[in-house]
């Protein structure tokens, strides 16, 4: 059914101009539409992250603006559109307008990568996992690059924890997905998924599947800044972080894509582990739309285990975070990777 | 081998943590049983406030609108911020034929007003106490300022002036 709305557009456009144009204006009309989905999906998950953590907290959370407060996001939102642009008189101009883009660019190329349905999926390439992985490490550069072309200690200081942050932990998520993609055997993000229609990966590996799936998550969360990762930000010691000298709208982008990252990060666990769009009961491609509405609830449910994970534990100290790392995930992960690779080898997978 | 104990130790206090939040979280979602947020100002006519709570000085009358203040001037040189003024006058009593300070007007600016506390201890005889009203929103600020003894009263019997 999805797939006839977009067949019906395609046919309607080509009634109006030449093949050519059509495919421009088809790559035009996508483009626009991933870009209302990251401006609604970073506002709904700032929405949810306020409202779950205020029930962590015995409280109740935005709740005035629109039904259940769903709007309040889009309030602050205008309101930081409304408001000057500010920076440091002795940033580097150049690097600190753009850098806010590297972010939000980065976010939206993986978005692109992710497959909402069978149908709603923009780009599915051959190597799509690795190309997924790859786009979002740029990401990282907007951040490194805001801290030190502010001008501000303590967005330096925040800058560099991002890179120390990311170069380790990066490496334990790209590892854990090594590990899935052992299983898979395919790189091609719908391929993996179509693999899951007799079970969930996380199934089909068993431990070292539970395993990976469980470093996966503390990496992820490592990957997004978010706590009990977020010495990035680290209110409490660096102001706020990397981002302290930016306001209004530049400084609504990093809030945007740091809840986009996460939605991302939850994704491809969704994708890897729990059988991307399949539905656990097998009957996704009688009901329309029901490929996004499994999609999505698994996706919400990840990202909850990631709010849980920030409402609970307290932050670390930047030498636990690496010892976390090299000590700890690094050598699990590898042994981890051997075993899954002996597993597939002897055919214990289930 | 303590590599692997803490391994294991650090998954089982992590666990521990997440239930205790999320039996936290569950609660408050499906029941708000603990949910301590006020309302306000949808609630101001159901809102109680804690004995404790500083609302704002005021001054205790009793059933026969009799106040304790003997007009000492006590609490106006305690108040850092100049927030009371005492008016009063002398006349003569009654009953000993003494001439005896009586107190015309307390008045409290609670605008100005910190909240410190520090005239309710400093009041000798105790005729001052914390009020328990929160809300205090006026379009004037003159409306604020505020006389603490009630019109007609007097002092209790039994107060030495
Ligand atoms: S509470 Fe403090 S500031 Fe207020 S009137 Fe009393 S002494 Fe002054
Ligand atoms: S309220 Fe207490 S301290 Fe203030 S003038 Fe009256 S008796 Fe004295």
């Amino acid at each position: 059914m999805i797939l006839n709305i977009f067949t019906d557009i395609h046919e309607l456009l080509l009634g109006l101009m030449p093949e050519n144009i059509v495919h421009i204006t088809e790559l035009v009309l996508i483009a626009v539409a991933y870009l209302g989905i990251f401006a609604i999906l970073g506002l709904f998950l700032v929405w949810l992250e306020r409202r779950i953590a205020a029930f962590f907290q015995f409280r109740l959370g935005p709740n005035r603006v629109g039904p259940m407060g769903l709007f309040q996001t889009v309030a602050d939102a205008l309101k930081l559109v409304s408001k000057e642009l500010t920076g440091t008189e002795k940033a580097d101009k150049f690097l600190y307008k753009i850098a806010p883009y590297f972010v939000i660019t980065t976010a939206l190329m993986s978005l692109s990568l992710i497959p909402f349905s069978y149908e709603i999926h923009a780009f599915d390439i051959n190597i799509g996992l690795f190309f997924l992985t790859s786009v979002s490490s740029v990401g990282v550069l907007g951040i490194f690059l805001a801290g030190w072309a502010s001008n501000n200690k303590y967005s330096l200081i925040g800058g560099m924890r991002t890179g120390i942050q990311m170069i380790s932990y990066e490496l334990s998520v790209g590892m854990a997905i090594v590990t899935m993609v052992v299983l898979a055997g395919t790189l091609q993000i719908s391929e993996i998924v179509e693999i899951q229609k007799d079970g969930w990966l996380i199934y089909q590996g068993h431990i070292p599947a539970i395993i990976a799936f469980m470093i996966f998550m503390i990496a992820g969360t490592a990957e997004s800044n978010r706590t009990p990762f977020d010495l990035v930000e680290a209110e409490s010691e660096l102001g706020a972080g990397f981002h302290t000298e930016y306001s209004g709208m530049n400084f609504a982008y990093y809030f945007l894509a740091e809840f986009v990252n996460l939605f991302l990060i939850s994704s491809v666990a969704v994708i890897l582990f729990f059988g991307g769009w399949l539905s656990p009961f097998g009957i996704t491609d009688a009901i329309p739309f029901a490929g996004l509405f499994w999609f999505i609830i698994k996706v919400l449910g990840v990202i909850f285990i990631f709010m849980w994970f920030r409402w609970t534990f307290p932050r670390f100290r930047i030498d636990q975070l690496l010892t976390l790392e090299w000590k700890f995930l690094l050598p699990i992960n590898m042994v981890n990777i051997v075993l899954m690779a002996l597993m597939v080898w002897l055919g214990l997978t289930l | 081998m303590s590599y692997f104990s803490d391994i294991i130790n650090g998954t089982k206090t992590l666990l521990t943590g997440m239930r205790v939040t999320g039996g936290y979280f569950f609660v408050n979602f499906f029941t708000k049983r603990d949910v301590i947020t006020q309302q306000y100002p949808n609630n101001i006519e159901t809102l109680e406030m804690f004995d404790r709570f500083k609302g704002e000085v005021i001054m205790l009358h009793n059933e026969n609108n009799e106040h304790r203040c003997d007009a000492c001037t006590l609490c106006e040189k305690a108040c850092p911020n100049g927030s009371i003024e005492i008016l009063g006058d002398k006349a003569k009593d009654p009953e000993t034929g003494k001439n005896k300070r009586f107190l015309v007007k307390h008045i409290y600016h609670l605008q100005m007003c910190t909240m410190c506390g520090l005239c309710i201890e400093a009041c000798p005889v105790n005729a001052i106490d914390w009020g328990q009203d929160f809300h205090h929103v006026e379009y004037d600020r003159s409306l604020l300022t505020k006389v603490l003894n009630k019109p007609g009263s007097k002092i209790m019997s039994g107060i030495k002036g």
